[in-house]
């Protein structure tokens, strides 16, 4: 097999507290990220998501452990993997091309002003943004202003984009419409996506594979849920498809019941190796909802 | 409705005006009777006051021709002792504007290192807050005694005075810089110095232009002050020469002026900060 573009070696973060005492938040973390692919990784609150996003940025560094990236160790934030903040971080003193422009000519230093401007341009054109080139933060809506987040983002052709919960502080209609965007644009540009949500259904409907972690402290990878459905999905039709109901219930029924003890039902769990599970092809989920005719088994361990 | 209501506030405005000069013309009208003073009193302050035809404090209209009188040539120049309220006003300022400046020059580059250093701020705070609370007169002698010079000691108190609100806004302007906006800057790869002149000079600047505002509003108070006491030229030192003149009218028009031309330096700064504001 080929060196995957993000490999995560048993990374783990431990803080001290005030009293002394040693929090592990996540430890022996081990998953990785083909080219082209999009990752959603699930978990409750406490289980350290976003700190392993930023591990992966290079924000933070893990207590222990590694990330690769293209086969050579993450040592610091690079313009190779680029950042949408959960709270779009856009500065409000720059106007929309502004806050696009600083990003393009941090990439390349070297480009005239004309040439970023026209940069800039393409990607404020490919979030649906023309005409609100001149606007400040200020006078653009929550969902604009992720276009933007997303826009400077994409502007730096990195290898790698992370979101950290990108739409969670958005209202359900803008975020469904940000969402097939993200789809459509990760079609077109074939771009890796690394993403944390608490979205389910946020899950099913972008990601390839899910990551599913337990619940902190000492949070692991419990599995890697592989998505069954075609790429083609849509919001609209998504519920139709034979697969939804059988990875979201198996979703569902992992966060409501299994990530507590996840440990005490798998004997034998190696977090080296997170088992890889494809739980919309498997027929004993499928039992409680329409029978389907002639579905292999197929459960990889 | 709101119409009316947006001509209530300047409506008030006026009767208080108008309250306020009645009050005064009343309590500055001759009096009756003659009334005995002293001799030399009454060779100060004239005949008609000694004899209680007139009030010694100027009245609203002895003020007021006053004022136009100054309005009509301020900036006369007859000698040392007698120049125009222009061109007094002029040197105050000026003075102000140059301890300003260089107060500026140096508070906004330290206070942007101590507001990046964590280890600079506890080194060097002690110091600020010992200086700060020293009224600028008490530097007037040891400014005058090291520099020699009595214009260029006003305006060592002027930049001294204006130092501290500058440098310690400017820290904490820099030391506050939302933690995603650097940190947006970091997953770009920015240099240390574009970061500081793109991210975070533009993200404090509005807390910085608080501490300039304030500064402007310290340094202005001070001047009368310092002038008064290196005498020679300049608003405060017009005011105590119109004391010695026993000039109450132009100790008037002049506190009137101080007011006005330190309101114009606010509002001056208020624009510029609104310049560099922008809201989320």
């Amino acid at each position: 097999m080929s060196e995957p573009l993000i490999r995560i070696e048993g990374i783990s973060k431990k803080f001290t507290g005030r009293d002394g005492a040693v929090t592990t938040v996540f430890e022996d973390l081990y998953f990785s990220i083909e080219p082209g692919e999009f990752v959603c990784l699930i978990g409750h609150s406490g289980c350290g998501k976003t700190t392993i996003l930023n591990v992966l940025s290079g924000l933070e560094q893990s207590t222990s452990g590694y990330v690769f990236v293209g086969g050579r160790e993450v040592s610091g934030p690079s313009l190779d993997r680029a950042v949408i903040f959960q709270s779009h971080a856009l500065m409000p003193w720059l106007t929309v091309m502004g806050n696009i422009a600083f990003a393009v000519s941090s990439r390349w230093p070297e480009w005239s002003k004309e040439k970023v401007r026209a940069h800039c341009q393409q990607y404020i054109d490919l979030v649906n943004l023309t005409g609100a080139e001149k606007k400040r933060p200020a006078e653009l809506s929550g969902g604009m202003k992720q276009r933007v987040g997303i826009a400077r983002a994409l502007s730096i052709q990195p290898k790698m984009l992370l979101m950290d919960e990108p739409f969670s502080a958005l209202d359900a209609l803008t975020r469904g419409v940000l969402q097939e965007e993200v789809l459509r644009i990760c079609a077109e540009t074939r771009q890796t996506v690394f993403m944390i949500t608490h979205d389910v259904d946020e899950a099913i409907l972008l990601a390839d594979k899910i990551v599913l972690m337990t619940n902190g402290p000492h949070a692991k990878v419990a599995e890697i849920v592989v998505n069954t459905m075609p790429r083609s999905r849509t919001r609209h039709d998504l519920h139709k498809h034979p697969h939804y109901y059988r990875i979201r219930n198996h979703l569902i029924d992992f966060l409501v019941d299994r990530s507590k003890a996840f440990a005490g039902d798998t004997p034998d769990y190696d977090p080296r190796r997170p088992p890889l599970v494809t739980p919309g092809l498997d027929p004993a989920a499928a039992a409680a909802q329409a029978p389907v005719p002639g579905t292999p088994l197929a459960v990889v361990g | 409705m709101n119409r009316l209501l947006g001509w209530r506030a300047p409506l008030l405005s006026l009767v208080v005006f108008l309250l306020l000069i009645g009050v005064w013309h009343a309590l500055t009208l001759p009096k009756s009777a003659a009334q005995t003073v002293n001799a030399e009193y009454a060779a100060l302050v004239g005949a008609e006051a000694s004899t209680g035809q007139k009030s010694a404090f100027p009245s609203p209209r002895d003020v007021g021709v006053k004022i136009l009188e100054h309005l009509r040539d301020p900036f006369y120049d007859h000698g040392p002792n007698d120049k125009g309220i222009g061109i007094q006003l002029g040197f105050s300022v000026a003075r102000v504007l140059l301890g300003y400046l260089l107060a500026a020059l140096v508070a906004i580059p330290v206070g942007f290192l101590i507001g990046m250093s964590p280890t600079v701020y506890r080194a060097l705070d002690p110091y600020i807050q010992v200086l700060k609370p020293i009224s600028p007169l008490a530097w007037m002698p040891l400014a005058l005694f090291t520099l020699k010079d009595s214009s260029v000691s006003a305006i060592f108190v002027i930049f001294i005075c204006s130092l501290w609100p500058m440098l310690i806004n400017t820290a904490f302007g820099v030391a506050s810089v939302r933690r995603e906006w650097l940190n947006v800057a970091r997953t770009l790869e920015v240099g240390p110095m574009r970061t500081a002149f793109r991210v975070i000079l533009p993200a404090a600047a509005p807390t910085i232009m608080t501490g300039m505002r304030i500064s402007i509003g310290i340094a202005w108070l001070v001047i009368v002050a310092a002038e008064m006491l290196v005498g020679g030229t300049g608003i405060g030192y017009f005011v105590w020469n119109e004391w010695n003149n026993l000039s109450i009218t132009n100790i008037l028009t002049a506190i009137l002026a101080i007011g006005l031309v330190g309101m114009l330096l606010d509002l001056m700064l208020a624009k510029l900060t609104k310049l560099v504001t922008f809201p989320e």
